[in-house]
């Protein structure tokens, strides 16, 4: 019946595009799902909280001994800056973190390469790394003051098994990942060992290795800081000690304010190394 | 230089994947190999370069590589197996980075392998840049960089849209014109087989077991005007493996 309808419409070519009187747009039914970049959000969201907080403070409604004012915070970290402290506790942190991330991923990768591509790394030091990985390491501190001394030794130590265990895992996770094709590739053109592990395994991991730099940095800053808070006398964590120890709350706010922003700092860092390093995959 | 097959079985586990395969790939011969899917093709490929280790028999390559071949027995892959972190161009010169080149010269080589695959302009484009018979470009300029004597053909067009992989094979008839290269080119698209294949070697599915040996004596470049002939040819061919793909297809695997 269909097609009877069909042929004697046809009859009339002119009205087959024209729309018939009840047409009516098919429903939309797609779209969601999906973001869009909203640039200034963040920031409004960011300074809109500053705002009511310090709104709040000023009005009486957020007590002092509470939570300081935000202007207050800012005061603490202007009063590090003239005095000059800022950079002597700064820079000591960064010393720190940076010596015991870098050699900490340094032993990672190396580790984790060989875990990745030897059957006897891998069966020795898996179970190895498995069972070291969840102890905290800030519970080793004082074996790491007796065996390294009071001094940076002991810190950096905390920071650099910190950063070890997750680089390892990030590292043979990579390994793991490498398109066996390509190293397939690699080997039926007659490339050597250390070629395969240099031109395809390394590159191939790298975007492993790099998401596993992002979790131990800021593993890192944690071990910093609680590192800090035992016998120190300069550092981030131990100026926020010193703070809290006195009851100097804005100042307790200015550290770690500090902290948040290394913490930003060192992330757009890796961004940046993520977009010199992974240009090709976009 | 020719490459022969003799008495090859292989399992993987419990499971019988290919049972006394024995053929030889001759001087400037194209051997196509079609069988159903599952029946341990890309194995017997992967054992004919030195890839795999058989199970019992052996591979053997009998005479002389050309001179100045730096790597005889060269794989051509479905998934072309391009590092998605070089370059066209970068990608040429891996394969002959290991072998002491100076880089005038290797460069020199990667710019005539480019040319005579149509990828000149392309020499800085990245993998991810290129369309799929792009790609397959790249890699079949790749394995010429290298002097290959025999190719190892694992369904290279498998992957690529039907016009493009016409355009493809055009460009593999052409290129056999011109170097004469043997092949061992294992493909389930009969069309590509009458296509292309001196002999096609017919397997039976798992265990995988020679059905047949199908020889076409009608050069290449006759082939496309002589259309009819290849169709019956081509039929004949499923007409042998029918049975075989139908059993094939209702099977259950346990083979990864």
């Amino acid at each position: 019946m269909s097609h009877e309808a069909a042929s004697t419409q046809g009859a009339g070519r002119e009205e087959d595009t024209a729309a018939p009187e009840a047409a009516r747009p098919v429903p939309f039914r797609g779209g969601g799902f999906t973001h869009r970049r909203l640039g200034p959000v963040a920031p409004i969201v960011f300074l809109a909280i500053i705002a009511l907080w310090e709104a709040g403070s000023r009005a009486g409604i957020i007590s002092p001994i509470a939570l300081p004012a935000p202007s207050e915070a800012l005061g603490a970290l202007g009063d590090l800056v003239t005095t000059g402290m800022l950079w002597k506790h700064l820079g000591a942190s960064i010393y720190r973190l940076g010596l015991g991330w870098v050699l900490g991923s340094l032993v990672g990768i190396s580790v984790g390469l060989m875990v990745g591509l030897f059957s006897l790394a891998r069966a020795g030091l898996l179970p190895l790394v498995s069972a070291l990985f969840p102890i905290p390491k800030i519970a080793l501190l004082p074996l790491f003051i007796i065996w390294f001394g009071i001094g940076e030794g002991s810190k950096v130590a905390t920071i650099l098994f910190g950063t070890f265990f997750p680089t390892v895992i990030a590292t043979y996770g990579g390994v793991d990942n490498v398109d066996r094709n390509l190293i397939r590739m690699g080997q039926s053109f007659g490339l050597s060992w250390l070629s395969i592990v240099r031109k395809i395994i390394i590159p191939g991991a790298m975007p492993a290795i790099l998401s596993g730099f992002r979790i131990s940095a800021s593993i890192a800053i944690v071990l910093l800081v609680a590192a800090e808070m035992i016998g120190a006398e300069t550092g981030i964590g131990a100026y926020i000690l010193m703070a809290g120890a006195l009851f100097a709350l804005d100042q307790l706010i200015a550290g770690v304010a500090l902290l948040s922003m290394l913490g930003l700092a060192i992330a757009w860092l890796i961004g940046r190394a993520e977009r010199a390093l992974l240009s090709w995959r976009a | 230089m020719q490459l022969i097959l003799q008495g090859i079985s292989h399992r993987y586990g419990g499971t019988n994947v290919l049972e006394d395969i024995s053929f030889a790939v001759g001087d400037g011969e194209i051997v196509c190999i079609v069988g159903p899917s599952g029946c341990g093709k890309s194995t017997l490929l992967r054992i004919a370069g030195g890839l795999e280790r058989p199970g019992e028999g052996e591979a053997l390559i009998a005479g002389k590589a050309p001179e100045g071949s730096l790597n005889p027995l060269t794989y051509i892959f479905q998934d072309f197996a391009l590092l998605p972190w070089r370059t066209v161009a970068g990608n040429v010169s891996l394969v002959l980075e290991d072998h002491g080149i100076e880089t005038k010269r290797r460069r020199a080589i990667i710019d005539d392998v480019l040319s005579r695959t149509n990828l000149s302009d392309f020499a800085h484009a990245l993998p991810r840049q290129l369309s799929g018979g792009m790609k397959q470009r790249v890699a079949i300029a790749r394995a010429l960089a290298v002097k290959p004597a025999i190719m190892l053909m694992d369904e290279p067009l498998s992957a690529l849209d039907s016009q493009t992989r016409e355009l493809l094979m055009d460009d593999l008839v052409a290129l056999w014109q011109r170097e004469r290269f043997s092949a061992c080119y294992v493909t389930h698209n009969l069309a590509e087989a009458v296509r292309l294949g001196r002999r096609i070697v017919v397997l039976s599915r798992r265990p995988g077991r020679i059905r047949e040996v199908v020889d076409i004596d009608m050069p290449l470049a006759e082939r496309p005007e002589r259309l009819v002939e290849l169709e019956k040819l081509q039929r004949r061919v499923w007409e042998i493996m029918r049975e075989e793909a139908r059993e094939a297809d209702r099977e259950i695997s346990d083979v990864a």
